[in-house]
């Protein structure tokens, strides 16, 4: 009887978390189907779905969307950039701070730290002037560095935390061997700390694809903005086509949550690592 | 020859220390260097721009500025606490290892892991009080004309709060999780057989071992919500008639709507009595390794 009253507890819990978790996905790719003309009926399922929207969002038939494969590429760019500069930037950091035992390591980390302690949509409006002193604004730079310094912190302190289970002694003994610093980096650290690298290119990579704030506020000429702010032109006029938008965003939306659930594994053990000292 | 190798390793050791050192400096430079051109000079460029009285006076005689300072309260403590026992609630339950519940866990984690803005775009007309689809439901199963959503302003700002919980829910429960599986089983098992119920479990086990981990993701969920930007420029723009302005949404509106950057920053910075106190308190914790 218990294990019943059990099951219908945790179903219960289970049901309102689905609803509540996947209504607005759920409207979401229903909008993409529902055809323009049926867009104000407000229908839990449209009468004639149709992949119609998907065929002008990848035809690029409407204004809104004339640089939809640009900007695709754009965002792929910008969030593959993101990702080797914070893996190359994190790896060398996290090495030198955590296996070459320097004395103003713990200064550097904590520095680092610091990064998190200020809400980023605050920094926005300095940096947007100083984009423009180093005169890379509406260029992808601006981005792709603004982006690397937010998530390379994070990436350090992961690095950092997987690499404590890696031993000393193996940097030891192949320096007895005679290995140089940059030889002990590239073949004992980077093959040893390989899944929190998969765990960080994934987080660099989600957090480059779905930034907007950065984005709508350096980036300006319509060829050279990414998704997202693309997407929110859409909401600048009145008679803009909702549904049209639902479908490119669909569009936009799978390759970061595929890429995700491919991962799952890696991201869960990975980016929790030190958050619990057990 | 070990000894031959022990005598190299004394000897090369000086030498050894201040090529590490030097590698050291070299493999630091990129990330010091990014550092130094986003993070500091920007802060101290923005130091620089708010630090004209006037744009003071000005957003403190501007009824906006007094209602926005109130909502990034209310947000805050409202968001944030709902968010974090919501959390709490959700790690017990996703603790379960059925394999159906693995599965819901599956799509408990989408929002985390879909792009924020098209599915805040989907919240937003979903709420539409003429045409979305909550209306339309509320319509046609009650007959009853449903609430204006996203036109009352308690009722939008009701709806940010949903929407940053619905995004960052996922997040925390994961942290938690990880929290909770880290309890020894054997104290469970202990309880059990001592015949505890649920509550003091969770009160005499749970609780004590999740309680310094709580307490640090409130106040680092706190000062992240703060910078939550995405959660009222995309759902309400800081509308209707500006009444949802959270301070972040309400500084970039000065800096780049009206364009007066000045005042923008000086919006952004009068939010730090709030936070450089929760973050004096972070790093001591974070530095005792909690």
């Amino acid at each position: 009887m218990t294990r019943v009253l059990r099951q219908v507890r945790l179903g219960l819990i289970a049901v309102l978390v689905i609803v509540w978790t996947g209504l607005p996905i759920y409207h979401m790719v229903m909008l993409s189907l529902t055809p323009q003309t049926a867009a104000f009926a407000g229908r839990l399922w449209p009468d004639t779905p149709s992949l119609e929207n998907y065929r002008l969002a990848l035809t690029r038939g409407h204004p809104f969307l004339a640089y939809f494969w640009e900007q695709l590429l754009n965002s792929v760019l910008v969030a593959f950039a993101t990702c080797a500069l914070v893996l190359f930037v994190a790896s060398t950091t996290s090495f030198a701070l955590g296996r070459l035992r320097l004395r103003w390591a713990p200064m550097i980390s904590n520095m680092a730290l610091f990064t998190y302690l200020i809400p980023s949509a605050f920094l926005a409006i300095p940096l947007y002037r100083v984009m423009g002193q180093y005169k890379i604004l509406n260029h992808p730079w601006s981005l792709i560095l603004s982006l690397v310094a937010f998530a390379t912190p994070y990436a350090i302190w992961v690095m950092r935390q997987y690499a404590e289970s890696v031993p000393y002694e193996l940097d030891e003994s192949a320096r007895v061997d005679g290995a140089t610093v940059p030889q002990i980096f590239w073949h004992i650290y980077i093959p040893l700390i390989a899944p929190s690298l998969v765990a960080i290119g994934t987080y660099a990579l989600l957090l480059a694809w779905n930034e907007y704030l950065y984005a709508f506020l350096f980036l300006s000429s319509e060829s050279r903005l990414t998704v997202p702010v693309m997407l929110g032109h859409f909401t600048t006029s009145d008679d803009a086509p909702w549904t049209l938008m639902m479908a490119s965003a669909v569009i936009y939306s799978l390759p970061p949550i595929a890429l995700y659930y491919s991962v799952r594994r890696f991201m869960v053990t990975g980016l929790t690592a030190g958050s619990v000292k057990s | 020859m070990s000894n031959r190798i022990a005598a190299a390793r004394i000897q090369t050791a000086p030498g050894r220390v201040q090529s590490d050192a030097a590698w050291g400096v070299i493999l630091v430079i990129p990330y010091v260097v990014v550092f130094v051109f986003v993070v500091v000079y920007p802060i101290l460029y923005g130091m620089v721009l708010g630090s004209n009285p006037d744009s003071y006076r000005k957003i403190f005689s501007d009824p906006i500025y007094l209602r926005c300072a109130w909502n990034t309260l209310v947000f805050l403590i409202v968001a944030v606490n709902l968010k974090l026992l919501l959390a709490l609630f959700l790690s017990g339950f996703f603790y379960n290892t059925d394999t159906w519940i693995r599965w819901v866990g599956i799509v408990f984690l989408l929002p985390w892991a879909a792009p924020t803005l098209p599915a805040i775009f989907s919240i937003r007309w979903m709420f539409n009080s003429e045409w979305g689809m909550i209306n339309n439901l509320l319509f046609r199963l009650l007959g009853i004309d449903g609430p204006l959503w996203l036109v009352k302003p308690n009722l939008a700002f009701l709806l940010v709060i949903m929407t940053h919980i619905w995004k960052f829910l996922p997040f925390w429960t994961i942290i938690l999780l990880a929290g909770r599986m880290a309890i020894p089983k054997d104290h469970y098992e202990a309880a059990n057989v001592d015949g505890a119920t649920r509550l003091q479990v969770f009160r005499f086990i749970t609780f004590p071992a999740l309680k310094n981990l709580y307490i640090t993701s409130t106040l680092l969920s706190t000062i992240w919500s703060v910078g939550d930007f995405n959660s009222v420029y995309l759902l309400t723009g800081g509308g209707p008639w500006d009444a949802t302005h959270v301070l972040s949404t309400l500084g970039i509106r000065y800096a780049f709507n009206i364009g007066d950057i000045p005042t923008g920053v000086a919006t952004v910075i009068t939010s730090l009595p709030l936070v450089i106190p929760i973050v004096v308190v972070l790093i001591r914790r974070l530095g005792r390794g909690e």
